[in-house]
């Protein structure tokens, strides 16, 4: 147990390097801008006198180790820069349309997974059975299908054809109050404040961008939750369990899956990588007010701090998630511990 | 009485080319106390016909004709819950590969209830003193500390005794094991055998013991099946099979087994023996090594994988090389083809020390053609998008002047000389047979005229009648090329046909080298008699103890 | 003797093309994906020629006219012709993808390459370099490269290729990796091979089936990528035909009902990825001499 705290202290401080990595790769894509950096944070309207403030502010003026070392103490401060759009600190801003993000993307990702594994353990169970088809088909059109498009296609037939899905326009219809917020996730905040007639209009609201996040990343893991599924089953240690009379579920669930769940949760961090990609996207078509949107809008206008912040913070974002993957990992498997000795 | 009877069982698997029997109607009892053996070579259906009296086939497999049947129990027809609550209980399998075997992230402790909770022959509460019992049975020692241990924490015999202790956890009548030692070290292959052995006499059980040595089957067994090409081409007890063997397989896998007293032409059929290599004499010495190490930068320390060992190989000779896996024999013999470099010592060839050209410009030396290797695994050896007439042209193409047309000849001679079928140079490696794949690159490896060639494990992959084949070809090669051998090997007893002198290692050092002859027959460490007794015997001419003690 | 009695019948030798027939009639899907290849190509290719209208060309008298007759795929808001525009628009898509995996598989390639086979101090560090790459949201960072060096294609094409790098790399660094001991590598070394021809002509041709299946999923990806950051307005802009944008613009209308704006592109876009996902198994099994019979 000893060697398994330590290298889950290990993993942690292995994270180090790789947060250090993305500071650096975000400070060089902020002075990587073509021209006068000082010009784009100040932005269109500027005059001489604000571009020469920015530059100060931004320390442009040094040379490129301080201004990193600036930069970096900026970003352990939480200083982001400016938004032009907002006239908001960019960490604010970042801070006020995640919990949205959030929101959205871990209802699909809670979705695809409780879709996409059940799913490819049942293809892997009976191969070339109808649901091993169902199986096939949805991995291979899932992949090919655009979000936005997806979106967009969701949003003709529901909402135009149909008419069951409310207008595709943000969190919440404008006939219901925004709920006091709290941990500003909309669903939660309703339930925590009883108003379910709030809480069912944000539901509604959620169902369809969720839906196209999630048929999105339901294909990587049930395409990959199928393949270690098998690659378990065949192994010599299934038939081990199979030749002392093991029940079908105990083969199934401890011996297979437990061991089939390693390459899945590697899987994850892909999945995630692409979600969160994929959620900028899905934000613009519902028009969704995340962070996603922000560095959308932001784009538009030029606003380099804004969209700068917003590659870092999902960066930032993507590493923990990766962390606490990396962690799971630890947990399910005992080699990892001795693997780094 | 008869405990198992398997009448005219017929297996058939569905492939891509149409439906495929790999057994064909065989017919075999087991009765009570007794230990079967059978034995073949791959693809003879032996291991086929133990899944499908499990009723494990694979998927596309299935019982297409015959019956099984195990104490009065139909277990063609029988249902699946039934198959399930006698598997483990009734009849227990062991595998081949013991570490594959177990589940990687479970530990083995678990593994062990897992069985006797499913066969109720233990509660909740008494699971773990009853899975440490187990343990004990298969006489692990500290069976309490090794309950929680995981599979990748326990060496290769220990698995495959928590393997053992699987199958015997609920006392099953019949035991069935499946090429039991196969990938583990010779010494702990006896103490494996010896263990399941013990077991089987100590509770009584039925035992199949399916295997490719029979050697082996011989030691272990009562009585033999010889199988061939999914039919029972013979059955008898080992001794008559083995002094009076009725069938022409039997008698060539006989001839094939390697033993003491037979040369290396005694293991080709009768008719096939050829006169009796006349060996050069070997006087000067070719290669001397002195005092030569390696030592590695492991991540807890440094490791000592070879530790300044000295020997010489002469003009024309042929040296064994033998010890279990870990010794160091195959470092050795990387630094002596020099792909890797050694940490300190000499390598003498010709009187000019190699150890000094580093492996990285090897490729470069003018001795790089004089010193060449057979690799052990064939298969990996070869590039998969070559074909055997581009792997063998190679080294000619590479280090030497040859003109193509010229090389276009001198690989059809090679393969002329080592019995390679002209048409087959043609073909990749995935269509040649194991075999085959052996003489190109014992082609491959010759085509320079090497002065020296190591050989690592040449037939160890092969079945034995192979061997036999490969082994003499290796023999006629050294008389007519004069090529001295450095014979890296596992098996005393094959290293002995092949060579005039014998090295063996342990721990990265030589505990013995001399004489083949006196190393075989006196040897004067006690890690070279426990390798002597460790390999099986076949029963020629006395009887075995094991029948005796039955 | 047995090893060699069973097999003298003489096997028939494939030539690379006779190969290439069989993996197509074996395999059905194959040849499908290969028939969506083809059509996609002509499109590119032909594009210009093929078309019936100028796809720049508007006309408000007839702007967003449902598919008819004359115009297949309907008119856009501008009343241009939406099928003009979406097989003009496959020769950028295909360049932008095709242009942007070929340099992440070189990069990748020799990277991998070179770390796989050494390992040592610069594998360390191309490692630490990737790993800081996929610490990113891929696509997020491909926003973020895009936003910094401009809003060019040109940027679009190296943004898609630094995301993809480190997955050639990571592979073929694995392939070369578990290869670089082989037994045949060894057996090239022994034959006068020095270490770069080791690696180039016998380690790593042998890497190329799992690559090969990487290429087509990339171009798959490389699409995507491109055409969702036209989609957020980076890269290509307007009124250029691209699938992204179209869609993009298309979007707007949806909520009236007006679905061919969006759909076609849509749909082309889709057709596209699906043919590289197809087509990855096929290629695989081309480049693979082991399917050789």
């Amino acid at each position: 147990m000893a060697g398994r705290l330590r290298t889950i202290g290990l993993r942690i401080t292995h994270a180090i390097p790789v947060i250090l990595g993305v500071v650096v790769v975000s400070f060089l894509l902020t002075r990587a801008l073509p021209g006068d950096p000082a010009v784009y944070f100040a932005g269109h309207a500027a005059d001489e006198a604000s571009i020469e403030e920015v530059r100060t502010a931004l320390g442009l003026d040094k040379p490129l180790p301080e201004q990193f070392l600036v930069y970096a103490g900026n970003v352990l401060t939480g200083d982001l820069g400016q938004s032009l759009s907002t006239g908001q600190p960019v960490i604010e801003d970042l801070a006020h349309r995640l919990p949205a993000s959030l929101e959205l993307t871990l209802t699909a990702l809670l979705l695809s997974c409780t879709i996409a594994i059940p799913l490819g353990v049942l293809a892997a169970t009976r191969p070339g059975s109808a649901v091993d088809h169902l199986c096939r088909v949805l991995v291979t059109a899932g992949v090919s299908l655009p979000t936005f498009f997806t979106g967009v296609l969701l949003i003709y037939i529901f909402y135009y054809l149909l008419g069951i899905a409310p207008s595709p326009l943000g969190r919440l219809d404008f006939i219901y109050i925004e709920p006091d917020r709290i941990t500003g996730f909309y669903l939660i905040d309703a339930a925590i404040a009883g108003d379910w007639e709030t809480w069912t209009g944000a539901l509604k609201q959620l169902v369809l961008p969720a839906i196209t996040l999630t048929l999105f990343t339901l294909a990587p893991l049930a395409r990959m939750t199928r393949a270690a599924m098998l690659s378990a089953l065949s192994s010599d240690y299934i038939r081990t369990a199979r030749a002392a009379g093991l029940t079908e579920d105990k083969v199934l669930f401890t011996y297979a899956f437990r061991n089939a769940l390693l390459p899945v949760v590697t899987t994850l961090g892909m999945v995630f990588s692409f979600t969160l990609g994929a959620n900028v996207l899905v934000e613009k078509v519902f028009a969704w007010p995340g962070i996603g949107s922000y560095a959308v809008e932001a784009l538009v206008v030029s606003d380099y701090a804004a969209v700068q912040g917003f590659v870092l913070a999902m960066a930032l974002l993507f590493v923990v998630l990766n962390l606490v993957i990396d962690l799971s990992y630890t947990l399910i498997d005992p080699r990892i511990g001795f693997e780094t000795r | 009485m008869s405990l198992l009877s398997i009448q005219d069982l017929k297996v058939s698997f569905a492939t891509r080319r149409g439906s495929v029997e790999a057994v064909r109607g065989i017919s075999l009892e087991i009765r009570k106390g007794e230990v079967l053996g059978i034995v073949g070579e791959s693809g003879s259906g032996k291991s086929v016909t133990s899944y499908a009296l499990m009723r494990l086939l694979e998927r596309n497999g299935r019982i297409s004709g015959g019956s099984l049947t195990y104490g009065g129990i139909d277990l063609r027809q029988a249902r699946e819950s039934t198959m399930r609550d006698l598997r483990g209980r009734e009849i227990s399998m062991i595998f081949q590969n013991p570490r594959a075997a177990l589940n990687p992230i479970r530990k083995v402790g678990h593994q062990i209830e897992d069985v006797l909770r499913r066969h109720a022959k233990a509660t909740r509460s008494n699971a773990r003193s009853a899975a440490i019992r187990a343990l004990e049975a298969v006489r692990i020692r500290d069976a309490e500390a090794r309950y929680n241990a995981y599979p990748f924490e326990l060496s290769g015999g220990m698995c495959q005794r928590v393997v053992i202790a699987i199958a015997l956890a609920c006392d099953p009548k019949l035991l069935i094991a499946d090429e039991p030692t196969t990938g583990l070290d010779i010494t702990t292959q006896k103490a494996v055998m010896d263990l399941i052995a013990d077991l089987i006499a100590e509770r009584g059980m039925s035992a199949m013991v399916i295997t490719h040595d029979l050697g082996l089957a011989a030691q272990y067994c009562n009585r033999l099946v010889v199988m061939k090409d999914g039919e029972i081409v013979e059955e008898g007890g080992p001794e008559t099979l083995f002094s009076r063997p009725q069938h022409a397989y039997t008698r060539k896998l006989v001839d094939a087994t390697p033993r003491p007293g037979a040369s290396v032409r005694q293991l080709l059929p009768l008719d096939q023996r050829s006169a009796e290599p006349q060996l050069p004499k070997a006087e000067t010495p070719l290669l001397e090594i002195r005092d030569l190490t390696k030592t590695y930068q492991g991540r807890s320390g440094p490791v000592h994988a070879v530790k300044g060992i000295s020997f010489e190989v002469r003009k024309g000779e042929s040296v064994g090389l033998v010890g279990e896996s870990g010794c160091g024999k195959s470092t050795t013999s990387s630094m002596l083809v020099r792909l890797i470099d050694p940490t300190s010592g000499e390598i003498l060839f010709n009187g000019r020390d190699l150890a000094r050209s580093p492996a990285r410009n090897f490729a470069r030396d003018a001795d790089r053609a004089r010193i060449q290797m057979v690799f052990q695994d064939a298969t990996d050896s070869f590039n998969p998008r070559h074909t055997a007439r581009q792997s063998i042209a190679e080294p000619l193409a590479r280090l030497t002047n040859t003109p193509k047309r010229q090389r276009v000849a001198r690989v059809e001679e090679l393969a002329d000389l080592v019995g390679l079928p002209r048409p087959l140079l043609d073909r990749f490696p995935h269509q040649l047979s194991g075999g085959q794949k052996a003489r190109v690159g014992i082609a491959r490896a010759i085509a320079v005229d090497p002065q020296f060639l190591i050989l690592d494990e040449p037939t160890a992959a092969l079945d034995v009648s192979i061997q036999a084949i490969v082994l003499n070809l290796l023999v006629d090669l050294r008389t007519k090329l004069g090529i001295s051998y450095l014979f890296v090997s596992h098996d005393l007893h094959v290293v002995r046909l092949l060579c005039d002198r014998v090295i063996v290692m342990r721990d990265g050092e030589i505990v013995e080298q001399g004489t083949a002859a006196s190393v075989m027959e006196t040897p004067s460490h006690p890690y070279t008699r426990e390798l002597l007794a460790a390999s099986p015997k076949p029963p020629l001419p006395a009887p075995p103890e094991r029948t005796a003690a039955e | 003797m047995s090893d060699i009695t069973t097999s003298q019948v003489p096997v028939k030798q494939d030539g690379t093309l006779a190969h290439i027939g069989y993996v197509l009639r074996s395999n059905p899907v194959t040849l499908l994906a290969f028939t969506m290849f083809a059509i996609l190509l002509l499109a590119a290719v032909l594009g210009p020629v093929i078309v019936p209208y100028d796809p720049m060309e508007s006309n408000a008298a007839i702007a967003l006219q449902p598919p008819s007759m004359a115009h297949w795929f309907g008119t856009d808001n501008l009343g241009r012709d939406v099928f003009s525009r979406v097989i003009l628009a496959t020769r950028l898509d295909l360049a932008i993808s095709v242009a942007a995996v070929a340099l992440s598989f070189l990069i990748g390639s020799v990277l991998g390459s070179v770390a796989g086979y050494w390992g040592g101090w610069l594998d360390t560090v191309l490692n630490r370099l990737f790993d800081t790459i996929m610490a990113f949201p891929l696509f997020v960072l491909a926003m973020g490269i895009v936003a910094a060096l401009g809003n060019t294609v040109e940027n679009i094409v190296y943004a898609t290729a630094v995301i993809n790098i480190p997955f050639y790399a990571r592979l073929v660094r694995a392939e070369v990796n578990i290869r670089r001991d082989a037994g045949f590598a060894q057996a090239a070394k022994l034959a006068g091979n020095s270490d770069i021809r080791v690696l180039a002509l016998h380690i790593f041709p042998n890497a190329l089936p799992p690559m090969m299946v990487q290429v087509s999923l990339n171009l798959g990806w490389a699409i995507l990528n491109a055409a969702g950051l036209s989609f957020i307005g980076l890269g290509v802009r307007p009124p250029t035909a691209e699938w992204g944008i179209m869609v993009a613009e298309g979007a707007n209308f949806i909520v009236s009902g007006e679905w061919w704006l969006a759909f076609f592109p849509g749909f082309a876009l889709m057709f596209a990825v699906f043919t590289f996902n197809l087509l990855g198994d096929g290629l695989r099994d081309m480049v693979d001499p082991r399917q050789r019979s």
